[in-house]
Formats: structure tokens, sequence, C-alpha cells
């Protein structure tokens, strides 16, 4: 079953074939873009079909077939649905004991197809499971892996690079992460960071039914209970209006004041890191590179100083409204309506001003 | 129960300061810390290790510096300490730095636990976890917010974040956790181990004291890299309301309605 341990081994993932495949550094050896779709109750999340949109761009630009990859269990047909977004084929692990996540399974099956079938590039979700085990593989196929980017292109050249772009840590910068000497090209994306194109129900495709071996089907952890909570209050992803609070707000007195306008504007509530990592707000109200990403019709900025880590998540914004005390606050640079003032002040007299206009 | 704690010292973000002219960070004067994460894996692993018996090392790779971020866990009672340090490390993306702490935990003896935060809030990549229990073949569960050992502590009862609620996994040792800041409440130092910590010879490991190869290390044993860098433009309608804050509000009340927002 395992080949014999070297010096890194992967338990029950070396297969004998594995050795015998061309290295991570063969480049010429790797072709086609794959999108990964975790799937575990059988529902097909709707980040799919984003990320399947963007990378028939990207596959269109590099002259390269797309691939989507279900794995997961009670799929049906379903898995068939991706070729609307462009997908040339779908590669299809349905097994019962995908049934329920667990990491290093979910790992194992994805790297054991990767190592077969040798795609150039594999995008993925960066959703609590992405994170999970994407790394996992990126580590068992000894390649690079880019998280959390805003933005995927494909070099100009014909490299077919992967420029994947996400902030620069600590300063103002964008920056481009490349993976030139080594496949696949690994990147994870947000949720809703790119926009799906109107399925096309007529496009065709084949779906291939994929078998993995069954000694990679095992692990000794194992999901004893899932609790999914319905999220309260509106869904800040689908919200048109959407009240921001940043440390600027200072105390959790002016949290309650925000929370006023929002009910007052039917506006879901969002968050910087610095209140979500204070236990102020849930960390699913997070707005940014690490956190959702948001297109509202209207963003209200509240003490917010307008990192990019955070601006990436409300690029899409119609309009953004900032307040801050600080005029040189970087905000200001892609506020529609900029206030230069104190959110203690500015607050209340926006809350009572909406209220009199309401009547 | 023997367990290792990987750790990361990283630059705090509250004091953090932006040279706007630049667009960069000013590094001088600000203050190095654990990693916050980083403090609640320790945490479980100090209470796992009063309960079970065992000891704590904890592992970090950087700089010399790093070496206070080593003292100070072990003025909260973590039991050996282990830096690496190389120039050859230098510059290492998330691969290269799970070889290397694999190469360094392998020399320190496989424990039973090894114990990460779920993300170091400086590159924010979550990946050296799960990258970590890849190279061992061990599980990885990750966003942990309850642990409960099960079993005298053959195995452990985990209660896992995910993206809308949680789930409950059961997983025999060996095994690789993430902890998530919910998890506990990191303990104040003693002032006894704090004599102790300050005393301490902490061991400097470099590539070769660990057995590492030189091309799967640093920049050499790195896949990924930083191509270009720009600063983002936007091409917003931009507008400064002017006036007291009573005209600004009511400016922009005027806006919002002209759009149908309000
Ligand atoms: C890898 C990485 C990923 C990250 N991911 C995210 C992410 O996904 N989302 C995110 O938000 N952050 C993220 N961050 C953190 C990000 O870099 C910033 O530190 C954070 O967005 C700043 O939050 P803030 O604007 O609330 O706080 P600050 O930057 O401290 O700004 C507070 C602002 O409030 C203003 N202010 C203060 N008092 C008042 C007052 N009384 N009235 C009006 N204004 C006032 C100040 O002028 C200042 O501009 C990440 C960081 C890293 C390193
Ligand atoms: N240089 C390092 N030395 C030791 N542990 C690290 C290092 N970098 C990351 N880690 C561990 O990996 C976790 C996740 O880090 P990251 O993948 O960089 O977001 C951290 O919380 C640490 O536990």
């Amino acid at each position: 079953m395992c080949g014999s341990c070297e010096d890194i081994c992967l338990p029950g993932a070396i297969v004998k074939e594995f050795k015998e495949g061309p290295s991570s550094t063969d480049i010429e050896a790797y072709s086609d873009i794959w999108v990964i779709c975790e799937s575990p109750d059988g529902e097909i999340p709707t980040w799919a079909g984003e990320l399947l949109s963007k990378a028939r761009e990207l596959a269109n630009k590099a002259g390269e077939q797309l691939a989507a990859v279900v794995i997961g269990h009670s799929l049906g047909d379903k898995p068939k649905e991706l070729m609307g977004f462009g997908a040339d084929k779908v590669l299809v692990v349905d097994d019962p004991r995908l049934g329920k996540f667990c990491d290093d399974i979910y790992a194992n099956v994805l790297a054991y197809m990767a190592k077969k079938e040798l795609p150039s590039v594999i995008l993925a979700a960066s959703t609590a499971r992405g994170r999970a085990y994407i790394p996992r593989v990126a580590t068992m196929l000894e390649t690079g892996l880019t998280a959390d980017c805003m933005d995927l292109d494909i070099a100009d050249d014909d490299t077919k690079t992967l420029l994947q772009t996400r902030p620069t840590f600590g300063g103002n910068l964008i920056a481009t992460i490349t993976c030139k000497k080594h496949r696949p090209q690994m990147a994870t994306v947000r949720p809703h960071v790119f926009k799906a194109t109107e399925p096309d129900m007529a496009k065709s495709g084949s779906v291939i039914n994929y078998s993995v071996p069954d000694e990679l089907l095992a692990s000794r952890a194992r999901v004893v209970e899932s609790h999914i909570e319905p999220l309260e209050g509106p869904d800040i992803t689908e919200a048109d209006v959407v009240v921001t609070v940043g440390r600027g707000i200072g105390d959790e007195k002016t949290l309650e004041k925000a929370k006023e306008l929002a009910d007052l504007l039917g506006a879901a509530m969002g968050a910087t890191r610095p209140i979500t990592d204070e236990g102020w707000l849930p960390d699913r109200t997070q707005i940014g590179q690490t956190g959702v990403t948001i297109a509202p019709k209207l963003y209200i900025g509240l003490g917010v100083s307008g990192a990019v880590h955070h601006t990436v998540g409300i690029r899409g914004s119609e309009i953004i409204v900032a307040i801050n005390k600080d005029p040189e606050a970087p905000i200001f640079e892609m506020a529609t309506y900029g206030i230069v003032g104190d959110v203690h002040e500015i607050l209340p007299l926006l809350i009572e001003k909406i209220r009199q206009e309401k009547g | 129960m023997d367990i290792v704690v990987c750790i990361k010292q990283v630059p705090d973000t509250a004091t953090v300061r932006f040279d706007k002219e630049k667009g960069t960070i000013i590094r001088e004067g600000v203050q190095s810390i654990i990693n916050p994460p980083d403090l609640h894996a320790l945490e479980a692993g100090l209470s796992l290790r009063d309960q079970f018996g065992g000891k704590v090392t904890v592992l970090t790779m950087g700089p010399p510096q790093a070496e206070s971020a080593l003292r100070d866990a072990l003025s909260l009672g973590a039991d050996e300490a282990v830096l690496l340090s190389d120039r050859a490390f230098a510059a290492a993306d998330t691969l290269a730095t799970t070889y290397t702490l694999l190469k360094a935990i392998q020399k320190i003896g496989l424990p039973e636990l090894i114990l990460c935060g779920t993300h170091a809030i400086d590159g924010d990549t979550a990946q050296v976890g799960p990258g970590l229990a890849a190279r061992l073949g061990w599980p990885s569960i990750t966003q942990v917010a309850g642990i409960e050992a099960v079993e005298d502590g053959a195995k452990l009862l985990l209660k896992r974040l995910i993206d809308q609620g949680y789930e409950m996994v059961e997983a025999e040792l060996p095994v690789l956790l993430t902890c998530h800041k919910t998890l506990n409440t990191p303990r104040v130092p003693s002032l006894k181990a704090k004599m102790r910590a300050k005393k301490a010879q902490i061991p400097v490991w470099s590539h070769e004291d660990i057995g590492a190869e030189p091309d799967k290390i640093g920049i050499s044993g790195s896949p990924t890299w930083v191509d270009s860098t720009f600063v983002p433009a936007f091409e917003a309608k931009k507008e400064m309301l002017q006036g007291s804050p009573e005209e600004q509000v009511d400016a922009l009340i005027k806006r919002l309605k002209e759009s149908g927002l309000i």
C-alpha cells in the first residue's frame, strides 16, 4: 500500500504510480485548469459557478481545457450543471466515505487525481473547508499555494503562468504572486470575489466518474456530529446596505449606536478585523481579504481606515460612504461621499435625521 | 502526552504605523508579539500536559530575536523551547516552512500532538498547520474551538468551526490541531516560571542541525514568488462633504435620497 517511507512520507497516500509520475518541476508535463468543489452533503455551492466563470476566461486565454472536479457524496446529476459555467468536463468522485468532510481523506483524493491527471492550475474556494484541506494537497504535490486571491490572470507571454493577485501583508500594496517553476499552480479565492456568468444549460461535455484506491479513504479522524446554525439578521453578502464599524468607533456603546443605524436602514452589520478580533462582532461579519466580499448598493464605514486588506472586500459596492476623523485616511481615496468628523458626533446626528426623514 | 506547539513571532498590528507617502509599514518601534492564535494553542497544550503529564515543547522558525517569543512561552509554562534560526531559512513560503518545521520535529522526537494557531496575523495563509500534518501523514483538524480528551487521552473529541456552525470530530492520536481564539483563555505567566524562563538555555538549530536539504528551505525551497507590487487605483466619484457636522449629514442624506437609498 504505502511506498517505502521516504523522508517525507504520506502513509497511505503514496501509491506506486505516484513515484513514477513527473515531479512538480517538470512543468511541460502539466496542462488544463481545474476548479475544485467539495460537497460532502451533495449540494453544489454557489461559489463553484463563480470560480468556473473566472476559470473559463483563464482557460480561453491559456488555450487550455477547463475541468470541474467534484468530490463528495449523493451528488446525483448535479455535477453536470457545472458544464453551464464553461467546464469542458466534470470529474466526479462520489463515495459514501466522502459523505462527511474529513481533511486528510479529501486531500488524499484530490492529490491522487492531480498526480494522475497533471493539471497546470488548481483553483479552490477559501472556505473553512477549503482552507483545511487545500494546503495539504499543495504540500503533497510539492507546489506553491496562494491563499485568498482577489484576482487571477494568465501572463501575456506564452508561459501560461498564473498571475495571482492579493494584498501584500502589512503595506497598502497589492502584489502579484507567481509559481513559475512548479506545477500545478494553486490558488484559493473567497466566495463572491468573482461573479458567476449566466449558466448556459445547452452546453454539454463529459462527466467522468473517477474512483480512487480504498486506502486513501480512511482516516484516524471522523466527524461524529454536525451543527449547522442559521445566520441571524440579514446575510451580509446579500444585503443592499452594509453598516461597517472599524476600530475608530472606540467603544461598545458606539457599536450599539451603529446597530441602531443598521436597523433603521435594514442593513447588515459589517466589521474590520480589529473589531472581530476583539470579539465585538462575530467573525463572519469581517469584510476583506480574509473575510467576506460584499457588493451592496450602499456601504457606510464608521471609523474605518481603509487598509487594502479591508477595501478589497468592498470594491463592488455602488456607493461608499466614509466617516473618519482623519482627512488623510485611505478610505477617502475610494469613498463616493466622505465626511471628516468624529463618529461619536456624526452618528447620532445621522440616526436622528434619518428618523425624521422616515417620519 | 508529549506536545509540540508551533508559534510565530509577528509584529503587533495594534502598534503598526503606515508611511502614507511610501505606502509601506514603518517597522521601527513596532512591538513583536506571539501570534495571538498561537497563545491559544499553547494554552491548550499546557492544560493537556497538566492533565496527562508529558512535556510541552515550543518551536519557532524565525530571526534570532524570535527567541523572546520562546522565552514568553516558557514563562507561561512550556517545558522546552527550540529556535530554528539560520540565514538559509529566510524568505520561506509555507512549503519551505512546513519542511523545516518537520525536520525539527523529527529531531525533537515525534510527539503525540502538534498544536498550531489557526493563522498567523501577518501573512495569514493558514497553510502551515495543515501542510505540516500532510508531511507527517497525520490527520489535521482546523479551527478547533473545543478539546475534550476521551479514552484516557488516546482520543480527542474536538469542536471544529465551519462556515455555518460547527462539527464534532473524533480523532485518534497522533494528530495536529489548529487552535481558534475561542478555544480557551490563555493563562498569565507565573513569577517562578518567569525566573526560570529568563535563565533557560534555548537551543538554536541551523539547517545542518536538523539535516535539512538546502534546496528545500528558505527562498530556494519556496515555489511562490512576489512578481511585482502596485498601488491599488480606484475610479470612484469622490466627494468630500463640507460644512459643519450638521451640514455634512444633511448633504449626505440628500444624496442618499437622490439615489433612492433612503
Ligand atoms: C494578512 C492580513 C489579512 C487581513 N485581512 C483583513 C480583512 O479581511 N479585513 C479587515 O478589515 N482587515 C484585515 N486585516 C487588517 C488590516 O490590515 C487593517 O489592520 C484593518 O482593516 C484596520 O481596521 P480599522 O480600519 O478598523 O482600524 P484602524 O486602521 O486602526 O483605523 C481606525 C480609523 O478610525 C479613525 N478614527 C479613530 N477615532 C475616530 C473617531 N472618533 N471618529 C471617526 N474616526 C475615527 C482613525 O482615523 C482610523 O482611520 C488583515 C491584515 C493582514 C496582515
Ligand atoms: N515560522 C514559524 N515557526 C513556527 N510556527 C509557525 C511559523 N509560521 C507559522 N507557524 C504556525 O502555523 C500557524 C499558521 O500560520 P500561517 O500558515 O503562516 O498563517 C501559526 O499559527 C503557527 O502556529
